[in-house]
């Protein structure tokens, strides 16, 4: 029983992270209707920075981690500005591609950048061995963090789409284009503000996985589960893509104990089949649906 | 009384088909002008090109706006001057609530005092939506949502409203209950752009109406004169000209004006 609990401990610690992902991901469909298979590498490339800034700049942990968390906020709004907002008359096939071309182009400048061996973070102040006890029951200091700041940010962008005018009109915007225009909302620099936040959203992801291993492939396997958590939830609500995040990571962490830690990295994508085939518009998907 | 909308021989096109075919049409300020016509006529395209929700269009043209030039703009910016929509088919946020569409309806304006005023207003114009503040826009009924398209229309303080069919599939009752509402507003200082299928209701509340078929005005004046002109009454009206003792039209009348 103690090992059953502290599996689902362990499971929710790094559902955690990819229930960012899983955010960052939905945020980016429910606005241009693409799964962003370039958000992995929209975090890598902030994460490096903030590595650039305290090895080579010399700046102290947290002024990195802003600067990289601003940079991904830039980088977000520039890649939508610049690459997806170009693509005229584009289906989902089309922008799916350029989200992968997107992809490798990042991981193509990080690994030709910063190289493709493994790093350490530095001067971070917690190490991957700290941990905490509860009673019985232990989770490491990162995994710890990890999970409140994914509570913190949960919470901010439920107040922030709640209450703010800007997070309402983001809404309006997903959900019908021509009104919100209508009303006088700038939709093209709302789609582009979605993207900025949704990369900043990756990002603390990328940053909080930086200290336990860093290098140019290090977002691949936090951004598989965290899609596969998306779409458990439906692909189009945030509350869903969180669930369907610790959904994975519990049901990963329970198989890894208890069937075979060989086959405990496919379990996500088996997760996929048996909700698809159970329930095709995810578990949490919302009555109206209009995207297809 | 001055000129708020002046549309000088405008046409769109939606890729090769030539839908609006040298348009011409001046709103009054403080008046309701509406425009009448047939399914596939061009009457929702005249409003969409004014808007500029059609890309590059119109094609040949100007339209002015309170004296300045407002084709080739942003629908974002046409907006911001002062002309509100209630589209087609209403359109509401389905997955926001009705106080959450109002305060779209609102975007643009900074005055925390005067949107509260205003929702106060639509709430008056439409107590029903006070009650249902809360719910999401999607489960309201087809009328409520229609309302809720005109409070939100009515929500930025428009100088012009466009109103695009607003009895569409709502029950007698609703309609007479919206066109009276139409008036009211109308009354309170706000020109109107109506766009009709029931031609008798939109006549009888408008000052001005225009007759659109293929594209082009066939028609327009006075609205009290065209609800007793023979053709409208005959092609928009229903009115049969005459009977014979079988039961059945015994001629058709001709459109004098193709």
């Amino acid at each position: 029983m103690i090992d059953f609990i502290q599996m689902i401990i362990s499971g929710i610690a790094v559902g955690s992270s990819y229930a960012l992902m899983a955010l960052a991901m939905v945020l980016i469909y429910k606005a241009s209707e693409v799964p962003n298979f370039a958000q992995g590498e929209m975090a890598l490339l902030p994460v490096f920075i903030a590595f650039m800034i305290i090895y080579s700049y010399g700046y102290s942990v947290f002024a990195a981690f802003f600067g990289a968390l601003v940079f991904a906020l830039v980088l977000g709004c520039c890649l939508e500005f610049a690459i997806v907002r170009r693509a005229k008359n584009s289906n989902v096939l089309g922008l799916i591609i350029i989200t992968i071309g997107l992809e490798m182009i990042l991981l193509g400048f990080v690994s030709w950048k910063f190289g493709a061996d493994e790093r350490v973070m530095p001067s971070f102040p917690i190490s991957s061995y700290d941990s905490v006890m509860f009673g019985d029951f232990y989770i490491t200091t990162i995994d710890l963090l990890t999970l409140i700041v994914a509570l913190v940010i949960m919470i901010s962008l439920f107040l922030f789409f709640r209450f703010s005018k800007f997070g309402v009109a983001m809404k309006a915007t997903q959900q019908n284009e021509t009104a919100a225009r209508l009303m006088g909302i700038r939709t093209n620099r709302v789609k582009m503000v979605t993207w900025g936040i949704s990369g900043t959203v990756g990002s603390v992801a990328g940053l909080l996985i930086a200290p336990v291993i860093m290098d140019p492939y290090m977002m691949w396997d936090p951004m598989l589960k965290g899609f596969a958590g998306a779409v458990v939830g439906g692909m189009t609500s945030l509350p869903g893509a969180v669930f369907g995040a610790y959904i994975v990571g519990i049901v990963e962490h329970l198989f890894g104990g208890y069937v075979s830690m060989d086959f405990k990295a496919v379990v996500a994508f088996a997760v996929i089949v048996i909700v698809l085939c159970v329930k095709p518009s995810g578990l949490f998907a919302r009555h109206y649906v209009k995207k297809v | 009384m001055g000129v708020l909308l002046e549309i000088k021989n405008i046409e769109t096109y939606y890729d090769l088909i030539y839908a609006i075919r040298g348009v011409s049409l001046s709103v009054a300020e403080g008046s309701i002008t509406t425009i009448l016509g047939n399914n596939g006529a061009g009457k929702t395209t005249i409003l969409k090109t004014i808007l500029g929700l059609i890309d590059n269009q119109p094609d040949k043209g100007t339209i002015e706006f309170m004296g300045h030039r407002i084709d080739g703009l942003d629908t974002e910016q046409i907006v911001r001057l002062g002309i509100s929509c209630v589209p087609e088919g209403r359109e509401v946020f389905e997955e926001l609530s009705v106080r959450e569409n109002l305060m779209m309806g609102a975007y643009i304006r900074k005055d925390k005092k005067g949107v509260a005023q205003d929702f106060e207003r639509v709430f008056n114009y439409f107590p029903i939506l006070a009650q249902r503040k809360n719910q999401w826009a999607g489960t309201l009924s087809g009328g409520e949502q229609q309302m809720l398209a005109i409070g939100r229309a009515l929500m930025s303080r428009p100088k012009l409203l466009f109103l695009d069919e607003p009895s569409l599939g709502l029950s007698p009752l609703l309609v007479k209950e919206i066109f009276q509402i139409i008036r009211k507003i109308n009354e309170e200082g706000v020109t109107i752009l109506l766009v009709e299928q029931n031609a008798k209701k939109a006549l009888e509340v408008s000052d001005t109406a225009l007759i659109l078929e293929t594209g082009r005005f066939v028609m327009k004046g006075k609205s009290s004169d065209l609800l007793k002109d023979e053709n409208v009454k005959e092609f928009y009206l229903g009115v049969r000209s005459q009977q014979s003792a079988k039961g059945y039209q015994r001629w058709k009348r001709k459109k004098v004006w193709r």
